[in-house]
């Protein structure tokens, strides 16, 4: 009878691992609110206006949705490391050559009629991030080295590479190292006026789909799971774990490259250096509590785009700064990448084992 | 050119390179330790910040750099304690707990900055740890410049780098560490603590980033800024693996790394033609050179990253 | 006196019974066979008696005291040393760090006092008569040597009452002479000991008395001058065991797989295959006979294409495949059952219906341009747990779920039913009960007489000797005999794999 139940529950894991995802959250937030009162601010303030900033309004739910955005694409991006035992911290990185491929490309060819453009400027940036990413795959595949080292490297490479380019080849007059903007047919149509909330939102959870049938509905997917499974039986049943690896890394990069082309064209417009308040080092928060899978990284983009926008309704309004938003984000990936009681109940794994 | 090459062998440039190996050879040193008792420690970097931080602020609370020192080894301690516990007894993924550490370090040492100085970016100047003058040895020739006159923590690098190694090779503590890495099974049954082990290794691993963090804002910038241990404790992760996982090793890894930047920083004064965004990328790029041409041949822990059942 | 006294032990892995009220006596000084099938619960119960485990129920008496046994360090203290199955040894540490870890001598309070510590293993080994250098690292010796330390481990630490589990399954049958030989000595020198092990004729040459375990349940105490194999097998199992084999005569067909001068280097075993040949026909199994590490992981692994050779061929029927891929060779029809079944053969994190369509991924008809088609692949696993009668819950379910047994027969659903014409398998009984054995065994007569090829590599030589047509043993990477099966006796086989040549019998046992 017990055995039966606790079947149930292991067929269930999605479930289990939603409720035990929420329980994370809420520990942190007890945590975050035990800081925000040693530090002398009312925790019913801070949490309402936190609330508030997120979603009281509509013109606050669409920020929180902009905030989303990015975070879905660079969710995704980890989680399809994740799901192949690859450690992809370089999403920063890549989504830094994705907007600046795509803001290049678009000003270089001014002249293309929108229905070109637009496809061109979404493809260059997916080729960048993929080609910033498949560079650490290769290293990976041929040397063995370790990939989260690798991959943090070039995060600093790219944002010194790209301020580099800007500043030396690409800047628009005046005193911000940013590019001219790009023509407005160029830009992702915007769902609502002055928000910032465009189509790219639609691109995010088409993205979504994408890659959750690429995952759980091709070989592929299934070659790239087995590998981080168990290389070694996957090599045992002929899939070369070497091309694997770089492929899945190019993959990974892609969409990190997209999360940049997504920001250029459906928010800023142009290429700003420094633009990133840190988008992929989120991601990997994203990926965490998405458990890795697509759905899951859409709803965890959505609570950390919460969190970014009612952080700042956060510090504007009762003046708690932001910060204390990433503190919580450090615990909820600590709270998440420990097994939870469920897990060690019914015996089930979450983020893979990975060498170094 | 020639100001180049005058700059790569200077002595000023070597010196520099010593004092900047210090927050990278101390977080390798103590990320030897984690590795060697089998926990992959991503979260040096956080602990250099935290460290970084606790010591402009214990500094600046007791107006005694020293006691700033203290403080900040202290919070690089209990950072890692947190990760510990995570990674040792709640069996959480190395990597991931250690990203999710750098991150709470990174948003807690933001978020106190300006609760306590109400301040982004930087905080307060605070006093700085004075330079020694070795009596006998800064008037050496060639040596005197190098090791003569330098931040304490120069010192206590070296010391702490020998020490390391007699613990870790010559004392009954150093070869349970090393067994617990290799074979946590095989120390188990011989009835060592490998939950003990596995903690003190990790602490220590804090406790020395923290210090070396406190070098960041007391021996070179006399303060804190945002943000300021700048990819260091990755670099301590790959002067480890560089160094074989042995201290002596990681110690000659973390000089190179630091030469690199020691070199970019004069580079860059030298108003050479070539832009100083690509000059800061040396240290990077060396790293990622390093680590792809030395894994070949290295030999990690056999049970390093695996998670122990202590009780069954 | 007894030396140690177990009594009611109960132990439970979640819904699993490994200890049911199990009890156990050994007297001082004897040496006390505890026998049983794989999964009997034989390690489980050595394990709470060293404080590896803890037991849910039961009580502890050691020298008719009782005692609560919670850690290593508890039994070490009350003199109990266990030597396991799989050695307990740090690969790259010497013998004398492996051997002192946790009670190292100390000099000036701080620093480890080598040369103390390597003169009191010097003199412990000579004492028993062991061979031993203490400087050597552990991953420089043989598997005997290993051993040797392992026992060494538990001398330094003054035990009385030797724990040993599984000890001849690494050894020759030379080796296990040997071995016999240590334990006498031990038994001289007062010592109790305990021996784990599935084998009969072992059990019944050196042990006093023994205890029967099944399915976790104590089934019988004996003395052992007072039963034979045949009552202990019947015991062990629960029925009687046919040990009669249906072989029927085959003409060997043309060759399927041919190796010519295959040599290579493995760096991480530091083993050199040297000069392979050898051929394989339809309808035949040749039989590769040796103890592991002889090379034996080398060329199966080659075969298959997850291992580099430096030079030689190996040809596939006519066809040379030395740089095919593995999933090329596989596609020709040449079916793998590893002898890592758990790190090569299965994804214990996918389920069944994943698990056997493995290395078939991408072809018809289970996908179509890369597209999955779920329904088919079910079907497909399902028929396949109906054939080859494997316990679980459904396709849906893990592979996680699958007891050893049960592992084995996925994997070799997965692969007999591709319908390879030749089958590479290595160590297929291992770690399997009785029943799945006899199960495992007709399936490769089977296969045989429907004119497949099989290289069948094992260390168990009953298992070579039932199936083989003809036999190869291999020794230290290189073929010692190649020859029909009933050439062979037992004894020459046992020597060949432990490196004497057959004509020198005599000889060497008169120099002994």
């Amino acid at each position: 009878m017990k055995n039966k139940v606790l079947n149930k529950i292991k067929n269930m894991s999605c479930w289990t691992d939603l409720i035990y995802s929420l329980f994370a959250i809420v520990v942190a937030f007890i945590i975050g609110a035990i800081l925000i009162k040693i530090s002398g601010y009312s925790v019913k303030t801070a949490y309402t206006t936190l609330f508030n900033g997120a979603f009281g309004n509509t013109y606050n739910f669409t920020q929180t949705l902009v905030k989303t955005i990015p975070l879905i694409f660079t969710g995704l991006a980890v989680a399809i490391g994740f799901q192949s035992g690859l450690l992809n911290i370089g999403a920063e990185g890549q989504l830094y050559w994705g907007a600046f491929a795509t803001t290049i490309i678009i000003l270089i060819f001014p002249g293309l009629p929108a229905l070109i453009l637009i496809p061109i400027g979404i493809i260059a940036g997916a080729l960048a991030g993929g080609a910033w990413a498949a560079v650490p795959g290769y290293l990976k595949a041929k040397t063995g080295a370790h990939e989260v080292v690798t991959t943090i490297m070039f995060n600093y490479i790219a944002t010194l590479g790209t301020t580099f380019l800007i500043k030396n080849y690409f800047k628009a007059a005046g005193p911000v190292d940013q590019t001219a903007k790009i023509p407005e047919k160029a830009r992702l149509p915007e769902l609502m006026a002055n928000t910032g909330l465009s189509w790219a939102i639609f691109v995010g959870i088409a993205t979504v789909i994408v890659i959750s049938y690429l995952l759980n509905r091709t070989s592929l997917g299934y070659d790239i799971k087995a590998v981080g499974e168990n290389a070694s039986a996957a090599e045992y049943g002929g899939i070369n774990s070497k091309r694997i690896t770089v492929i899945t890394m190019a993959i990974s990069g892609a969409v990190a490259g997209l999360a940049g082309s997504m920001i250029v064209m459906g928010v800023l417009h142009r290429f700003i250096t420094n633009f990133s308040p840190g988008y992929g080092f989120t991601g990997i928060a994203v990926a965490v509590m998405g458990k890795n899978r697509p759905w899951g990284v859409l709803l965890a983009a959505l609570l950390f785009g919460a969190l970014e926008a009612g952080g700042m309704s956060m510090q504007l309004f009762a003046k708690i700064p932001k910060d204390l938003m990433t503190v919580v984000q450090g615990l909820v990936i600590l709270f998440v990448a420990a097994p939870s009681l469920y897990n060690i109940i019914t015996g089930s794994k979450d983020t893979k084992e990975v060498e170094v | 050119m020639n100001a180049v090459i005058d700059t790569i062998f200077s002595l000023n440039t070597l010196a520099s390179a010593v004092r900047l190996a210090v927050p990278i050879a101390l977080a390798s040193v103590g990320g030897t330790f984690s590795e060697r008792s089998g926990i992959i420690n991503i979260g040096l970097e956080g602990m250099i910040l935290s460290g970084a931080f606790a010591g402009a602020l214990g500094t600046f609370i007791t107006g005694n750099p020293w006691l700033g020192l203290i403080f900040a080894m202290f919070a690089g301690g209990v950072l890692a304690a947190i990760f510990a516990v995570f990674t040792i007894d709640l069996k959480a993924n190395h990597v991931v707990a250690g990203v999710g550490v750098n991150i709470l370090a990174s948003g807690a040492t933001a978020w106190l900055m300006q609760v306590i100085w109400n301040r982004r970016g930087t905080s307060p100047g605070v006093k700085g740890l004075p330079e020694w003058g070795i009596p006998f040895i800064k008037d050496i020739p060639l040596v005197g410049p190098l090791l003569g006159k330098q931040s304490p923590l120069v010192y206590i690098m070296l010391a702490v780098v020998i020490s390391s190694w007699i613990l870790l090779f010559k004392t009954p503590l150093g070869l349970r560490i090393r067994m617990t890495g290799e074979h946590p099974e095989a120390a188990d049954t011989l009835g060592i603590n490998i939950r003990k082990i596995k903690y003190f290794s990790v602490i220590t691993s804090g406790v020395l980033s923290g210090m070396g963090g406190a070098y960041l804002s007391l021996g070179h910038l006399n303060r804190f800024s945002s943000g300021m241990s700048a990819g260091r404790g990755y670099m301590a992760l790959a002067a480890n693996i560089f160094g074989q996982w042995n201290p002596l090793g990681g110690l000659g890894a973390s000089f190179l790394f630091s030469y690199t930047d020691a070199l970019q920083m004069r580079l860059q004064s030298l108003n050479l033609g070539i832009a100083n965004e690509i000059i800061q990328m040396f240290p990077y790029i060396i790293t990622v050179v390093v680590i792809a041409g030395a894994v070949i041949r290295s030999r990690p822990p056999e049970a390093l990253g695996e998670h122990y059942d202590f009780k069954k | 006196m007894d030396a140690v006294k177990m009594k009611n032990i109960t132990k439970k892995f979640g819904e699993v019974v490994a200890n049911d009220k199990v009890d156990l006596s050994v007297k001082k000084g004897e040496i006390h066979s505890i026998l049983g099938e794989n999964g009997a619960g034989k390690s489980t119960l050595m394990k709470i008696l060293f404080g590896l485990y803890t037991r849910d129920n039961g009580e502890i008496y050691i020298n008719e005291k009782k005692v609560d046994i919670n850690s290593p360090s508890t039994a070490i203290n009350l003199g109990i040393g266990m030597i396991h199955q799989h050695f307990m040894l740090v690969n790259r540490l010497s013998v004398t760090e492996n051997i002192i870890a946790g009670q190292e001598p100390i000099v000036n309070n701080i620093f480890i006092n080598k040369k103390a510590a390597r003169k009191d293993v010097k003199d412990l080994a000579e004492r028993y008569n062991f061979k031993i250098n203490p400087k050597a690292k552990i991953e420089d010796l043989s598997v005997g040597e290993q051993q040797r330390v392992e026992i060494l481990k538990a001398l330094y630490r003054d035990a009385e009452i030797l724990i040993l589990d599984e000890p001849t399954a690494v050894l020759t049958p030379q080796e296990v002479e040997e071995f016999f030989e240590v334990l006498n000595t031990l038994k001289e020198a007062g010592k109790t000991i305990i021996f784990i092990t599935h084998k009969l004729e072992e059990t019944m040459e050196i042990s006093d008395n023994i205890t029967i375990l099944r399915d976790g349940k104590k089934i019988a105490d004996l003395k052992t001058e007072e039963t034979d194999s045949n009552e202990l097998a019947r015991m062990m199992v629960g029925h009687e065991i046919d040990f009669s084999v249906d072989k029927k005569e085959m003409q060997s067909g043309k060759d399927v797989l041919g190796l010519e001068g295959i040599n290579a280097y493995n760096e991480r075993s530091f083993l050199n295959l040297k000069n392979i040949n050898f051929k394989v026909g339809e309808g035949e199994i040749l039989g590769v006979a040796g103890v592991e590490g002889n090379g034996q992981l080398e060329l199966e692994e080659i075969i298959m294409g997850l291992m580099n050779f430096e030079s030689g061929k190996i040809y596939f029927k006519d066809k040379d495949i030395s740089h095919y891929s593995t999933s090329k060779r596989r596609q020709l029809g040449i079916a793998h059952i590893p002898s890592d079944r758990l790190k090569r053969g299965m994804i214990k994190g996918f389920n069944l219906g994943e698990n056997i369509i493995l290395g078939s991924e991408w072809q018809k008809p289970f996908a179509e341009n890369g597209i999955l088609n779920k329904d088919r692949i079910f079907k497909y696993s399902d028929k396949i747990i109906k054939d080859f009668d494997i316990r679980t819950t459904g396709s849906r379910s893990s592979a996680s779920d699958l007891s050893g047994g049960n592992q084995q027969k996925l994997v070799l659903g997965r692969e007999l039913s591709r319908e390879p014409e030749l089958l590479v398998v290595a160590q297929p009984t291992r770690g399997v009960d009785v029943g799945a054995r006899e199960f495992i065994h007709d399936l490769l007569l089977e296969m045989r007489s429907e004119g497949k090829a099989i290289l069948l590599i094992s260390s168990e030589l009953d298992e070579i000797t039932k199936l083989s047509d003809r036999i190869l043993v291999l020794y230290e990477g290189k073929i010692v005999a190649n020859d029909k099966a009933d050439k062979f006796t037992r004894e020459e086989l046992g020597l060949l794999m432990a490196g004497h040549e057959g004509e020198d019998i005599d000889e060497k046992q008169s120099t002994k």
